[in-house]
């Protein structure tokens, strides 16, 4: 990805999140109460995040691919199951997930 | 200060403090995304909001297109839409005021000022203030040190930061799993997501996981 399509990325994301934030603060509020568009709306984050999770976890392009990263989600599934805090997730993953990449190569 | 309330006070700060750490992983997955650093804090400044940055970042470092990138960020953006209606009767701010207010209408914001009902209107105004301007400010100083960091130590994978960025969405999304439904609503977009790659340009696997939710969000339950 060329530089300028990085900036339009950056530019893009901005603009639009920071409309939706507005947009919140600026309709009548029955505009956005509908049951439907709640239930929803409240779902959506939950999905994306979810394929966010393997797409970045398990899949390189368009291919699904077990490496390193997996034993880095292992860890981080299994910091979640002993309730540690944020840090420790991302940090156990990294760790486990770099370990695993060296004895690869090693 | 005198005149707020010492709950809401630590509160606000100790929210601000530990979720503002966190950009130190968004800044080192910005330049490990193959961002620059001005870039990569740009990002905290203006979009700020940190779901939608790891996956506007994260679709672009695993070989997505632009398009899908900002769809799926500007996507993970709509609940504050949903906040934003919840705060501004309580803010009732105009003008100027009602632009900085809209920009730190986040989950922390929100959650902070909707957990102090109990403490009276005043203390669920200051809570948003207080816990939107905290955040941001470590957000952003956070982001600036991770992604000095990556710069620094190079190659992503070598320090597992190919790894932090997904577990950094399953931290994002584990706290959210309160019933067997929405667990449920997770493994099948997961399901989903990866029954669809190899059909999808990269990036479009996660903006379909949509369907999952307009699915399973159609009817009460």
């Amino acid at each position: 990805m060329s530089t300028t399509t990085m900036w339009i990325v950056m530019g893009a994301t901005s603009a639009l999140c920071f409309a939706m934030k507005l947009l919140g603060h600026l309709v009548p509020q029955s505009w956005l109460a509908n049951d439907r568009l709640q239930r929803i709306n409240a779902l959506i984050p939950i999905c994306l995040l979810s394929a966010l999770v393997v797409a970045e976890g398990l899949v390189l392009k368009t291919h699904i691919v077990l490496d390193h990263r997996l034993a880095g989600l292992g860890a981080a599934l299994a910091a979640l199951f002993a309730k540690a805090p944020f840090p420790v997730v991302v940090v156990s993953a990294a760790a486990t997930s770099a370990l695993v990449y060296h004895l690869h190569l090693g | 200060m005198s005149n707020l309330t010492r709950g809401t006070v630590r509160d606000s700060l100790s929210v601000a403090l530990t979720v503002g750490a966190y950009g130190t992983a968004f800044g080192a997955a910005g330049v490990a995304g193959g961002f620059s650093v001005l870039q990569t804090c740009l990002f905290s400044l203006l979009t700020f909001s940190g779901a939608s940055q790891f996956a506007a970042v994260g679709v672009v470092t695993s070989g997505g297109a632009a398009a899908s990138a900002i769809a799926t960020a500007a996507l993970l953006g709509t609940r504050n839409a949903l906040y934003g209606l919840q705060m501004a009767p309580l803010l009732g701010v105009k003008g100027g005021r009602r632009l900085v207010a809209a920009q730190i209408t986040i989950d922390e914001s929100t959650g902070v000022a909707l957990s102090q009902a109990p403490r009276g209107t005043r203390a669920m105004r200051e809570g948003f203030w207080l816990t939107g301007t905290g955040v941001f400010l470590f957000w952003n100083l956070f982001t600036l040190l991770g992604a000095l960091g990556a710069k620094a130590l190079g190659n992503p994978a070598s320090y597992g930061l190919d790894a932090a960025v997904p577990a950094a969405f399953l931290g994002l999304i584990w706290p959210r799993l309160q019933t067997n439904y929405l667990r449920m609503v997770a493994v099948v977009s997961m399901g989903f997501a990866l029954l669809v790659t190899p059909w999808f340009p990269a990036g479009l696997p996660i903006i379909a996981t949509t369907v999952v939710a307009v699915v399973m969000g159609w009817s009460a339950r």
